[in-house]
């Protein structure tokens, strides 16, 4: 089958516009686009005005969104105003009275000419003789000694970022018997002070003189929950690693490291804000709705000689996300 | 003028549309509302305790069980306390208006002698947290605003929301707003856990904490919008809402104005 060819329909008739044939609407077209102007003006002058007199404390009802800040509401509406109306003033100038001839502009090839080219290549290889880099071997080579170092400097600056994780990213302030204390009142934890269907938000308890940072609270905080013992659902070792129905999470989302801690106490779930990945408490936090792709570090706990929950070991694998070095299975 | 002259208008079918939607909707409302709680002749004689039991019966045992030992649609009430009752009935939580997801903050059905009543019986059952009143909590006097703004966001703004205006959980469930609730029912939240919050025992958060945590919804309550609008308080999400609505929407418009020869 053959495509038939469509000859160049050419341009369309130009249309005159009414501001184009007739005084009467190019005037008024004027009249419009100065009442546009003079609004943008009254606009800048009620911002200046709302800045001067209305006070900072003063509040105004407004419907829908309720009692606001009089002076900020109106620096704003001045604001839009001002700016929306030069805007709409230019375009309307543009359209009704501007010229509205069609202009065409060619296309032509980028290539350049033949004589041109050959112009180009013939100085190329004038000027490379003129050096004498093919001669003169030394400085080539020395040459591409100094260039090539060159590249060297910032790459060995890459050393300002920081050492190395190494085994960082793998240990928390969790200690086989670490206390498990309040966030932020530090006090120690005894089985009875939590009833049965309440949460704790707990960090380790800190050896003497050690600071307690915010790079250290988010590895370290975790989410403290009583159930009914004979509501879990876990194998031997994770049963042993609770405590009269009290269970330990790391706080800190597998995922992308939000922390994890809203609790729905009949549900028995826990559900990560930033991208709702759902966790069953009663299953060592599986995960059961998400892109979580593990599930959250149990801390396993039990008590010490004066009755105060502690942590039986440290978390037995990184808390938070996955990284390159982490072994993700 | 007849109405029927407009039965072929072109707003008559959107109107009469509109018009059967709300019909259908509050015949639905009033036909599902709650059983009315009339009033019983009260004798004054009769102790709170079994004036408690006669409204509970009435109002709650087709759910919760005759003995409030709980059933297949409501939990068992045994030992949940004055506190638990009278948060869940005094917030209009109980009665549900229907087994949706969670039950809602709306007008109360009893009034507060009978919400004690209720409170007393179901008290009387087993021993449980007692139920508190705004009197009796100085958080005015005794809470810390700055202490309890550091409660907050460590315990309760998770699902709450920093500026505690609510937040969702999962399956259309939600922490509520906490503006406008009252001292006693943040305290009896607090201690009882309703629905899917959690409880906060008083020894992980003593009550004078309590307290604290309170001044400082409080003072959210009552924080002016010294900014103009401020959105709802729940961050970009409404900022980024309108402009891609509203905003966008405007410069949809403006860029078919700009497209358009002028005649």
């Amino acid at each position: 089958m053959s495509i038939e060819k469509f000859s160049d329909p050419g341009l369309p008739e130009h249309q005159h516009r009414q501001t184009d044939v007739s005084e009467k609407h190019a005037d008024r077209a004027e009249r419009q686009i100065a009442i546009l102007f003079v609004l943008s003006a009254v606009g800048t002058i009620g911002t200046i005005a709302s800045y001067i007199f209305i006070k900072p404390n003063s509040f105004v009802f407004v419907p829908v969104i309720g009692d606001t800040n009089a002076q900020q509401l109106f620096l704003g509406l001045g604001l839009a105003v001002s700016l929306l109306f030069i805007g709409l003033a230019a375009i309307h100038w543009a359209k009704q009275l501007m010229p509205d001839h069609e202009v065409v502009a060619e296309r032509h090839e980028f290539r350049s000419e033949d004589k041109d080219r050959k112009e180009f290549v013939a100085a190329a290889k004038e000027g490379a003789a003129a050096a004498g880099l093919g001669r003169r071997s030394l400085i080539k080579r020395s040459m591409g000694l100094a260039l090539g170092l060159i590249g060297l400097t910032p790459l060995v600056m890459l050393r300002d970022l920081g050492s190395l994780p190494k085994k960082q990213l793998n240990k928390t302030n969790w200690q086989a018997g670490t206390r498990l204390v309040l966030d932020p009142s530090n006090r120690p934890v005894k089985v009875s002070d939590l009833e049965v269907g309440s949460v704790a938000q707990i960090l380790p308890e800190l050896p003497e003189g050690q600071e307690r940072t915010l790079e250290s609270i988010a590895t370290d905080a975790v989410l403290l929950i009583r159930i009914r013992p004979e509501e879990f659902n876990l194998d031997a070792e994770r049963l042993s690693w609770t405590h009269e129905g009290i269970i330990a999470f790391s706080k800190i989302c597998s995922h992308m490291g939000c922390a994890v801690a809203l609790y729905e106490q009949q549900t028995k779930h826990l559900l990560c804000p930033c991208h709702q990945s759902t966790f069953d408490v009663t299953r060592a936090a599986k995960v059961i709705f998400g892109p979580a792709a593990r599930p959250l570090p149990q801390l396993p706990i039990g008590v010490d000689a004066d009755g105060y929950l502690v942590a039986k070991s440290p978390f037995n694998e990184p808390i938070g996300p996955s990284f390159w070095e982490r072994n993700s299975k | 003028m007849k109405l029927s002259k407009f039965r072929r208008h072109k707003m008559a079918a959107p109107v009469l549309l509109v018009g059967a939607l709300i019909a259908l909707g509050t015949t639905f409302q009033i036909a599902s509302a709650v059983p009315s709680t009339t009033k019983m002749e009260a004798s004054a004689a009769s102790p709170q305790v079994a004036e408690g039991k006669r409204l509970f019966l009435q109002g709650c045992s087709s759910c919760h069980g005759l003995n409030a030992e709980g059933g297949k649609v409501a939990p068992s009430l045994i030992g949940v306390g004055a506190a638990a009752v009278d948060f869940q009935v005094s917030t209009g939580r109980m009665p549900m208006a229907d087994l949706t997801q969670q039950a809602v903050r709306k007008k109360p059905k009893y009034n507060e002698e009978e919400v004690a009543a209720l409170a007393a019986y179901v008290a009387s059952l087993a021993p449980g947290p007692a139920s508190v009143n705004n009197a009796s909590l100085a958080w005015e006097r005794d809470g810390n605003t700055a202490q309890g703004g550091e409660l907050f966001r460590n315990n309760c703004a998770m699902c709450h929301n920093f500026a505690a205006q609510g937040g969702a959980l999962t399956n259309g469930k939600f922490a509520p707003t906490l503006m406008g609730v009252e001292a006693k029912d943040i305290y009896e939240a607090m201690i009882t856990g309703p629905q899917s919050m959690p409880k906060f025992s008083d020894k992980t958060i003593t009550p004078a904490e309590k307290l604290s945590i309170i001044k400082w919804i409080k003072a959210a309550q009552s924080e002016p919008q010294l900014g103009g609008a401020s959105t709802g308080r729940v961050g970009p999400v409404t900022e980024g809402l309108a402009a891609w609505v509203l905003g966008l929407g405007l410069l949809i418009g403006i860029a078919v104005w700009l497209a358009t020869k002028a005649r």
